[in-house]
């Protein structure tokens, strides 16, 4: 070895390496998450002050027993045929042409055993305290991909977009404000013809 | 500078690497301090379920969660098998979340105390019955907005 005045100087080729296992490390463990999951309101809890009389061919009543079946306007029903099911009934549109409820939008069957119009129909959600929490999830977001593909139909022959991408590029804090302005007026548009009105009656004890 | 000329008449001069830890180090850098760890530990199953029509929770400063399933192991012997409710990092009753609610919507600043969002993060397998005392409580205490968190998937797989 030859010998040299100056301290040896410290092989720093190997500094890459560390901060690579270090960085590899960081990578690995980061989980950069949003969460995502279905949003929902509930209701107030004071009463309204005015009882609505709804009719009852105007409401969608869904049942879930503690074994996970569904009755879904008194026929047991596979939740996998409930979207349709929920669709056909707010796409129905069965008031007549000429009253003030007449969906000229609605592509449903017009039957008068079904719900008059989009904006009158609700859909009333019932389960019990034993349901699993995967199950209701699984309704809920049947229910409310009825809601979406309906609101995609309007949207596509509106403004020829799909409704939930509208409505994610609105909610999306990176949208410039000149856009989600636009948006804004088209979300509502579309949220109005087709308003989710979907309650949850409180849980039977049974 | 003899050194630099040296090396002058070699073919190919090598790529400088000096800065390559520099860069490594940038890197490094950003994810340490992007890196989030979990403030709470979870002291309950939490498998989601699985959904479709999700929408994304932006903005985590306006979200108060709540996380509902069984104990795990270790809590088993205390706390049983049946699903509980977890607030920060302890268990409480249904009665409790009023309260946490509250508890947690004074602590933010008040011009986000009116657009909150209560994120229920909830086992797949827990009941609905503590899920409608949760929903209950929360509309007891005018937190309507909920978000039922999920992941992103096929919704029928949480039948199976």
């Amino acid at each position: 070895m030859p010998k040299r005045g100056a301290p040896p100087e410290v092989n720093a080729g190997s500094m890459a390496d560390i901060a690579f296992l270090l960085l590899i490390f960081f990578l690995v463990t980061t989980t950069i998450e949003t969460d995502a999951g279905l949003d929902r309101m509930l209701p107030p809890i004071e009463p309204p002050d005015t009882d609505v009389i709804i009719k009852q061919k105007n409401i969608f009543q869904v049942n879930i027993n503690r074994d996970g079946q569904l009755l879904a306007d008194d026929e047991l029903t596979n939740i996998k045929d409930l979207r349709a099911k929920a669709i056909a009934f707010l796409d129905n549109g069965g008031a007549p042409s000429g009253t003030a409820d007449y969906c000229n939008y609605c592509k449903g069957k017009r039957e008068a055993t079904s719900s008059d119009s989009p904006s009158k129909a609700i859909i009333s959600l019932k389960n019990d305290r034993e349901t699993k929490y995967g199950t209701y999830i699984t309704v809920q977001n049947e229910l409310v991909g009825a809601y979406n593909d309906l609101r995609n139909r309007e949207a596509q022959r509106l403004f020829k977009k799909d409704f939930t991408d509208m409505e994610a590029e609105y909610l999306n804090p990176e949208t410039p404000d000149n856009v989600r302005d636009e948006l804004k007026e088209k979300v509502k548009k579309i949220q109005d013809l087709f308003p989710q009105k979907l309650s949850e009656a409180e849980t039977s004890s049974n | 500078m003899s050194k630099f000329n040296k090396k002058k008449d070699a073919a190919l001069p090598a790529v400088n690497t000096a800065s390559l830890p520099d860069i490594v180090f940038m890197l490094l850098f950003f994810f340490m301090t992007v890196t989030v760890m979990k403030d709470s530990t979870l002291k309950v199953e939490n498998v989601l379920p699985n959904a479709t029509e999700i929408k994304k929770l932006e903005k985590k400063d306006r979200v108060i969660y709540i996380y509902v399933g069984k104990p795990t192991r270790e809590y088993e012997k205390t706390y049983g098998t049946e699903s509980k409710i977890q607030l920060n990092d302890k268990f409480a009753s249904a009665s409790d979340v009023g309260d946490y609610i509250l508890m947690e919507r004074a602590k933010k600043p008040q011009e986000l105390q009116n657009v909150l969002t209560t994120a229920l993060k909830v086992d797949k397998n827990a009941n609905m019955g503590i899920i409608s005392d949760i929903k209950q409580e929360l509309r007891k205490v005018n937190a309507l907005k909920v978000n039922y968190t999920t992941y992103d998937g096929d919704a029928f797989r949480n039948l199976q």
